[in-house]
């Protein structure tokens, strides 16, 4: 983990699997991200009302707490339902990618993904996302 | 009287026969003979064919007929004159001294000599009062010598012997006349002839057969000519002359009717002192004698007919009642059998070699059978009685169980003359109700058995049900394994991918090429296997019905663009002329448009994929009659055989299948899209030649259907 005083974006990885874990944060990394990590939804939330990470790449299926149950607590929490939460899932069956919209994510990756290609899709988001901020608009609201 | 047949006279020298004549009348004194022997010298010397002689009787003052020839009867009984009656021209030519000339019959006067004719006066010297006439058939006004001269004769004669006896005395006349009347009374003709058929005398029923009159009409005179001739045969056979009475059968016509007379012929021979031997001949009609007997013998023939008739009935009665299976038996009202058929005789007879017990069984039988019968002989009244009798096979002893129906046959008089008996063997009977006892068992063990069989059929029914359930959730089981399956397989997939993609991007450091061309292989078989397991996943997931569709209006030409595009940098590579065109009549398509979308993608990659120059072309047309949507997508690539144009769409087919094929993809691809097709209620058909290029075509219903 590399210390929060940096100026660099921190991103919480959220995923039980520690290879895959390892993985997308050895890229981050190498891409020049913060990283911080989780391994399962109630470490997530700590983690996120602790460091509260610039986004998170949330895996929906964890231990203890699943990726749904965390990304809604998040939400719904006032300190920590700005920051944009991108769902990571190997499951393509119908419904999954709805049900995590539902849940509050911002938005929708499909495993596997290649570390290149997760990494495009957090710059898209945190762009999306300081530009929204500079706007005035909350990320985290439903997009209409 | 006219000749019946030609005088066999043979007449001497005319000198002698008149000396002869003259020597007859000198020594005769009977007026009658004398005129008759004048007459017939007349019929045989002249051509005379007809005269009389007609005599004054004295005291009475009649004129009398006595000699005729050659005249019918009728006028010699019908010829009357009286000497008062001086109007006649008959009694006016009698007191002439010469002969009178009739040229024709006078009004109202009957002569028996048919006009012309002379009336010559008979008298003996010439101042001598007539005391006659000769009336003769004539030729003319003048009088034959040869007549005149017996004119002279008879006169000298008649004048000679009247003057002796009277007419009246002598009564010749009177007798004539009744003889006359007599023979004409019977109704039976009667003719007297010589011996050789010349007629003498016949009565009026006998002229009417053989004389015709002159006026009468052809026919009739044929019929008497025949007639004639008939008669003559008959008496000149040998009988005649042999038997004093001879009788035979003489066939005639009728001159009047035509019609055939048939006649019983008496001749007989009558001897006359003075004038030989003559035939009398009576003929008796017996036509509706034979008539009868004709019609007895035919009532006879009949009769016989009918008895031949009735006979042949009672034959075919016999065989119809023996025909018939069931004993029929004919008892008189005594009880005795009369009649039975040969059902019943193995009943109640027995052959007398037969032993004892036969006999024992056919008595017994016979007493059954007079008990049953006595039921309609009582006095109840009772017409038909039925009833069961309790009879034995003669010959095995096996009882006969027996139906019986005895009915009264009653004459016209309403007593009982028969009771006829029918049998009706019920052993078949009870064998029949044993069989239908057998059957209804058999049917109700059937039944049992089908219910029990269908009870069974229930129960595997339901052991099916359920077993169905079972598969039901084996198979969502199963879809659910591989859907967990595919996902962890992806996590392990993703992390392999992911590193060798970071040690391809350098974030360990640098790589030599022989790594990167490693790193590279790792990354392909890597994605190949990926790619894989997604197919599988999408298969399965069609399979167990869990792709839901997702219906929705979409536009086809924006849906192609868009898979253009995202094809974009594969066609970029290639050198390929890439194109699209899109019929103007495309309607807005109601289907899933993510799967229409994956189908097109599909179909387009392959096409890319499998050509390696020319062109590659996606048309899209509506068909509105079936409110079709077509999409082709065109290539001029390899192309596929005939032989493999069905293998394509199979499961894992992809033609060349070596590890080192320079086309990639899972193989899986159409058959994916075949069944995405059909889950769209379209189809995929492919047209295609070796070499020369292939056409997938897309089949879709504009609007796809509800479910």
């Amino acid at each position: 983990m590399t210390g929060p005083a940096s100026r660099e974006p921190l991103v919480l990885v959220v995923e039980d699997y520690q290879d895959a874990r390892e993985m997308y944060s050895a890229y981050l990394q190498f891409s020049g991200y913060r990283v911080a990590e989780a391994t399962d939804g109630v470490e997530a939330i700590e983690q996120a009302q602790r460091l509260m990470p610039d986004i998170i790449l949330m895996d929906l299926a964890l231990p203890r707490m699943d990726g749904w149950e965390a990304t809604r607590r998040l939400k719904s929490d006032e300190r920590t339902r700005d920051i944009p939460i991108v769902a990571l899932t190997g499951h393509a069956l119908a419904g999954h990618a709805e049900g995590a919209r539902l849940a509050g994510c911002d938005a929708f990756v499909t495993k596997p993904c290649l570390p290149d290609a997760l990494v495009t899709e957090i710059k898209r988001m945190l762009s999306a996302s300081s530009r929204a901020k500079r706007n005035g608009r909350h990320l985290g609201q439903p997009r209409s | 009287m006219r000749p019946l047949a030609l005088s066999t006279h043979t007449p001497g020298t005319e000198v002698e026969s008149k000396l002869a004549l003259t020597e007859f009348l000198l020594s005769n004194r009977d007026v009658q003979a004398s005129a008759r022997r004048t007459l017939d010298w007349l019929s045989a010397h002249t051509q005379v064919e007809q005269a009389i002689v007609a005599l004054r009787d004295q005291l009475t003052g009649q004129v009398l007929l006595v000699a005729e020839y050659g005249v019918t009867s009728i006028h010699v009984v019908d010829f009357g004159l009286r000497q008062e009656d001086t109007e006649h021209p008959l009694v006016r030519a009698l007191l002439k001294t010469e002969p009178t000339y009739f040229e024709s019959t006078p009004k109202a006067f009957q002569a028996p000599v048919l006009a012309p004719f002379h009336a010559i006066p008979l008298k003996g010297e010439d101042d001598d009062t007539p005391d006659g006439l000769l009336i003769v058939g004539a030729r003319g006004p003048e009088v034959d010598p040869d007549v005149a001269w017996i004119g002279r004769v008879l006169g000298r004669q008649v004048s000679r012997l009247v003057g002796r006896s009277t007419l009246a005395d002598s009564r010749f006349g009177q007798e004539r006349m009744l003889l006359y009347s007599i023979i004409n009374a019977v109704t039976d003709p009667i003719l007297l002839t010589d011996t050789e058929g010349k007629l003498i005398i016949a009565n009026s029923h006998a002229e009417k057969l053989f004389a015709a009159p002159e006026d009468a009409s052809e026919g009739w005179r044929r019929a008497a000519a025949l007639n004639n001739m008939l008669f003559s045969a008959a008496l000149s056979t040998s009988a005649v002359a042999q038997t004093d009475l001879a009788r035979r059968e003489l066939l005639l016509v009728d001159p009047l009717e035509g019609s055939d007379l048939l006649f019983e012929l008496l001749s007989s021979r009558a001897k006359d002192e003075r004038q030989g031997t003559y035939v009398v001949s009576i003929l008796r009609n017996v036509t509706d004698l034979a008539r009868a007997k004709e019609e007895i013998e035919e009532s006879y023939r009949t009769l016989r007919l009918a008895q031949a008739e009735v006979r042949d009935e009672r034959h075919r009665l016999e065989l119809i009642i023996d025909s018939v299976a069931d004993p029929i038996i004919v008892t008189d009202p005594e009880g005795d059998i009369v009649l039975m058929n040969e059902p019943a005789e193995r009943l109640f007879t027995v052959s007398q070699v037969a032993g004892d017990a036969p006999h024992r069984r056919v008595q017994a039988n016979g007493a059954h059978l007079t008990s049953f019968v006595s039921n309609v002989l009582t006095e109840s009244g009772q017409r038909r009685y039925r009833g069961e009798l309790q009879l034995l096979d003669p010959a095995s002893g096996r009882p006969s169980p027996m139906e019986g129906l005895a009915g009264q046959i009653l004459s016209e008089q309403r007593e009982l003359i028969w009771v006829v008996t029918i049998l009706h063997d019920l052993t078949e009977a009870l064998d029949k109700a044993r069989l239908y006892e057998q059957l209804k068992k058999a049917s109700a063990e059937l039944e049992r058995k089908v219910q029990e069989a269908t009870a069974e059929l229930a129960e595997q029914n339901e052991l099916l049900r359920r077993q169905q359930i079972g598969l039901e959730q084996a198979s969502a089981l199963k879809s659910q394994f591989l859907a967990n399956m595919s996902h962890e397989f992806r996590t392990p997939l993703n992390a392999i991918l992911g590193y060798t993609h970071m040690l391809l991007n350098g974030v360990s450091g640098a790589v030599s090429d022989a790594q990167r061309k490693s790193l590279s292989r790792i990354d392909s078989n890597s994605r190949h296997l990926l790619a894989l397991i997604n197919d599988i996943l999408d298969i399965t997931r069609i399979e167990a019905g869990r792709m839901p569709l997702n219906v929705t209006s979409f536009d086809l030409p924006q849906l192609v663009d868009e898979v253009m595009s995202e094809l974009e940098p594969i066609i970029k590579r290639s050198t390929l002329a890439v194109s699209s065109r899109m019929s103007s009549k495309l309607p807005a398509l109601r289907s899933d448009r993510q799967k229409v979308k994956q189908i097109v993608l599909n179909l387009l990659s392959n096409a890319l994929k499998f050509t390696p120059a020319g062109s590659v072309t996606i048309t899209a047309t509506y068909d509105s009659r079936n409110r079709m949507v077509r999409i082709a997508v065109r290539d001029t690539g390899v192309g596929i055989g005939e032989e493999d144009q069905v293998k394509v769409f199979e499961d894992f087919r992809q033609l060349d299948s070596s590890p080192a094929r320079g086309y990639g993809g899972t193989g899986l691809g159409l058959s994916i899209c075949r069944r995405l097709a059909q889950m769209l209620d379209g189809s995929i058909d492919l047209t295609s030649e070796l070499g020369k290029g292939s056409t997938f075509t897309l089949s879709l219903p504009a609007r796809v259907r509800r479910r």
